[in-house]
């Protein structure tokens, strides 16, 4: 399975305040065991929400929001995609990753097709085995 | 934590520490099969032991520790004479004094390298292939005996049996625990791809309806690939099956689609592979 782990927003990234050195080896390190027991499959940080925007879809209106975003606390910051077996080995990776007191961090299984039962058709799976099979020659 | 949640991190924590924890150990012990009891043990102390005490804060550092004690056991009791061995005993004794070691500390290069030497040894071509693949599972994936005779349709006794003579003929021959260097390792690394891919299709080639093992062969496949792009990072010829192996397995479910989608499939399969052994 896979799922993504969230690390939400706090006031330093908010605030656009990248990690120290220290912090950033430290992840290094775990990201690092964590691509030699091919676990993880991506992982990026985001910037500030004060740089992101967000579309509101009202009737045939389209109107768009610049941030910044108050509630910081619902916004990500940071997120991974992983490959595990199952949440309790997820569980027991997150336990190992360097974070401060406090912090708080998610973690979701992605829907897999199986999830979804026969609403997704045949003729739905192709086309999304297609659109991947496109974007994996594209990378 | 009620037993069931003890028993589901165990599980966990087993399928992330198991290969380095036997590399480790295969190291100190140059002996792989030995390595990996004395990790089996460690692992039936932990699961009498945590449902009690709880799962301790380093859970892979607190294994190592147990499997080291036990391997001093192991070399006192048989009262070995040999001065190597000995020798070992010593060195093992004189990295326990030292503190718990910290996770940190646990994810220097050695670990690469430790795991990198069990794959190959796990691969070692004195092994005939039916046994690299149960070998390789077994020690890189922490499968169970049970867990990969579901998944090739086997009686468990045969892929028991298979193990202990794989551990045997790797003792016997005393095949080094070690990476090949220069023009072998070529030669090594396709033997260790073709294991990965013969897992990957093992997988692959599950009809739905199936046992669940049968699938999860191809990620299984996936992952020691992805574990191999990790370690070896400068290879071309493991990114290049690896990317083989995602492009058929983002197929997998619409594999049964008309004919027009197969050719498809082979341009794409050839765009894919240029880009990435250039």
């Amino acid at each position: 399975m896979r799922c993504i782990v969230i690390v939400k927003a706090n006031r330093d990234t908010e605030a656009g305040v990248t990690p120290s050195t220290e912090r950033l080896a430290a992840m290094g390190r775990f990201n690092e065991a964590l691509v030699k027991a091919g676990v993880m499959l991506a992982g990026e940080g985001l910037h500030p929400s004060s740089r992101g925007v967000r579309v509101r879809f009202d009737g045939a209106q389209r109107n768009v929001i610049d941030g910044p975003f108050a509630e910081s606390k619902e916004l990500i910051a940071v997120f991974w995609l992983w490959q595990v077996k199952s949440m309790a080995e997820a569980i027991e990776w997150l336990k190992r990753a360097p974070f401060d007191d406090g912090a708080e961090v998610e973690i979701r299984p992605v829907f897999e097709a199986e999830d979804f039962g026969d609403k997704f058709t045949d003729a739905l799976r192709a086309q999304e085995a297609n659109l991947r099979e496109q974007i994996g020659s594209r990378q | 934590m009620t037993a069931t949640d003890t028993h589901r991190s165990i599980e966990a924590i087993w399928r992330i520490e198991s290969a380095q924890i036997i590399a480790g150990l295969a190291r100190m012990l140059r002996d792989v099969g030995l390595a990996e009891e004395l990790a089996q043990d460690a692992l039936v102390t932990a699961l009498e032991q945590w449902p009690q005490t709880g799962v301790p804060d380093n859970p892979g550092a607190w294994l190592m520790t147990t499997a080291k004690h036990r391997a001093i056991d192991r070399l006192r009791r048989r009262q070995l004479r040999e001065r190597k061995h000995e020798e070992i005993a010593r060195e093992l004794e004189s990295e326990q004094a030292d503190a718990m070691p910290h996770f940190d500390a646990m994810l220097d290069d050695d670990i690469g390298d430790d795991l990198l030497r069990l794959i190959f040894t796990a691969c070692h071509p004195a092994l005939p292939a039916e046994s690299r693949v149960a070998l390789t599972l077994r020690l890189l994936g922490g499968l169970s005996t049970a867990e990969i005779a579901r998944a090739f349709l086997q009686p468990e006794p045969t892929i028991a049996q298979r193990i202990v003579r794989a551990k045997r003929t790797l003792a016997e021959k005393q095949v080094p625990f070690e990476v090949p260097r220069g023009e072998e390792l070529a030669e090594r690394l396709d033997a260790v791809l073709g294991v990965i891919y013969l897992v990957f299709n093992e997988g692959y080639t599950a009809t739905a309806g199936d046992d669940w093992m049968r699938p999860a062969l191809c990620e299984e496949a996936l992952q020691l690939g992805r574990i191999l792009a990790g370690l070896m990072p400068r290879q071309a010829a493991v990114f290049g099956l690896l990317a083989l192996m995602e492009l058929q397995a983002s197929r997998t479910h619409a594999r049964s689609g008309p004919d027009g989608e197969t050719i498809r499939l082979l341009e794409q399969n050839r765009a894919r592979w240029d880009r990435l052994l250039i």
